[in-house]
């Protein structure tokens, strides 16, 4: 199993690469092109801000490599949203592999939605053995909107998608990677997908 | 639903914890890594780590620890303690923290906030405040709450909320160490009039004080130290009597 984190300066990668060493699996952080291609799986993570994070995938050329790639990628938090169509933070254009906008949370609710909530009406294998409404970590002032993508769910003032997947990719707004046990066997399943 | 969340804080000191630990099933009380494993599998939510290591060789002693939690703890964590640049907390992030929480360092210098939150986001930006009630009004107090300023609580929580700050831990100086329970006055004005989430500290003493400030403070997190450190409250205890008075909890 070649598993590799996509490198491209954003955010708290460690975390990541720590919880699949804990399945014990190395992951490998790379920028390259090459090494990206011929992993067999691939984490897209991000933590920080939409724009300068795609600026970053531009100036890298990574923006063109990843929509290209056949094997599961798994976008994480801000990752997640890069592979939507757009997003408000920043007004940035996104990968536009998931057929659906970011928003920014109203502040009808306390923005960022920060600690512990639920995920429920769970759809796709990359949940094999979590049960609805399993509690996941969460830490975001933005969210995807629903589309026919959303494997799965989640309440903070509206009702939107915490999962989405097309073909090949997933993308998860909650961090499995700091999520518990729980968080642990959803990243074991991405592994066997 | 979005949980209220349950935050034992560990004082740290060369890489060490401090302050008495009284656990059982534990190798070495000492050894942050050990009881943050812990605390994560008895449901903690999070984990703070508060450093109050003097020296520089301290300050490396702690980027060992962060790498060593982030490694074995399946839980966030936020490590405080003398952070004043984004050179220190770009270390500390690149270890594995999830969050910083800064305090002194950044009412010496209130652009930090900005500078830590535009370049990591606000998610892992948490601005610590001691404050004491003083002839009825709430003063910021520096360094540990011994240093006293006459710079007023609202004012300095919405201010470091407009430059960035993810979240806010409010220490009430006129609680801590009481065990009488925790400031929900202050802590339900912060929350009406501020829009990010508020962390409670100072005062747990048992599980009504965690009932009423997550239901009068309208806290969205509470800290504690020794109710947890000595064993006097379980946190899968107290966490089964929060969801008994229906406080939303993850269990």
């Amino acid at each position: 199993m070649k598993l590799v984190i996509i490198n491209y300066g954003a955010g708290n990668i460690k975390s990541i690469q720590f919880a699949f060493k804990r399945l014990g699996v190395d992951a490998v952080l790379s920028n390259t092109p090459e090494e990206i291609v011929a992993a067999d799986k691939i984490i897209f993570p991000g933590v920080g801000e939409a724009s300068s994070a795609m600026k970053m995938l531009r100036e890298s050329g990574l923006d063109e490599l990843i929509p290209k790639l056949k094997q599961p990628v798994l976008g994480i938090c801000l990752g997640m949203q890069l592979l939507c169509k757009s997003t408000e933070e920043g007004n940035t254009k996104g990968l536009g592999i998931f057929q659906t906008d970011v928003k920014r949370f109203s502040n009808d609710v306390k923005v960022p939605q920060m600690g512990w909530n639920v995920i429920k009406d769970l759809k796709s294998d990359l949940f094999k053995d979590i049960k609805e409404n399993e509690y996941m970590y969460l830490v975001h002032s933005y969210y995807a909107e629903h589309c026919n993508e959303t494997i799965a769910k989640t309440d903070y003032g509206i009702n939107y998608a915490s999962a989405l997947q097309h073909k090949n990719f997933y993308g998860t707004q909650f961090h499995p990677e700091k999520s518990g046990t729980a968080g642990a066997r959803i990243l074991e399943n991405f592994l066997n997908l | 639903m979005l949980t209220k969340r349950i935050i034992p804080c560990l004082d740290i000191k060369n890489g060490r914890t401090v302050k008495g630990v009284n656990f059982v099933d534990l190798r070495d009380a000492g050894d942050p890594v050990e009881l943050a494993k812990q605390y994560a599998d008895h449901g903690a939510d999070e984990l703070v780590f508060l450093d109050i290591s003097a020296t520089l060789e301290g300050r490396a002693t702690v980027l060992d620890m962060v790498l060593h939690v982030a490694e074995q703890v399946n839980i966030p964590f936020t490590v405080g303690g003398g952070i004043s640049s984004v050179e220190h907390v770009d270390a500390l992030l690149q270890c594995g923290a999830d969050k910083v929480s800064i305090n002194s360092s950044a009412v010496k210098r209130p652009e930090l906030v900005n500078e830590l939150a535009d370049k990591f986001g606000s998610q892992c930006v948490v601005v610590a405040i001691d404050a004491k009630k003083i002839e009825g009004e709430w003063f910021v107090h520096l360094a540990g709450g011994t240093i006293p300023t006459d710079i007023k609580l609202f004012e300095w929580a919405k201010e470091v909320e407009e430059r960035g700050a993810g979240e806010i831990l409010f220490t009430s100086m006129n609680h801590d160490g009481t065990k009488n329970g925790f400031a929900n006055e202050a802590l339900a004005k912060l929350s009406k009039e501020l829009n990010i989430p508020i962390i409670a500290s100072g005062g747990a003493g048992n599980v009504q004080h965690f009932i009423d400030t997550f239901v009068d403070g309208k806290s969205d997190a509470a800290l504690a130290a020794s109710v947890f450190h000595f064993g006097e409250i379980p946190i899968p205890d107290l966490k089964k009597e929060l969801k008994q008075n229906n406080i939303e909890v993850r269990l």
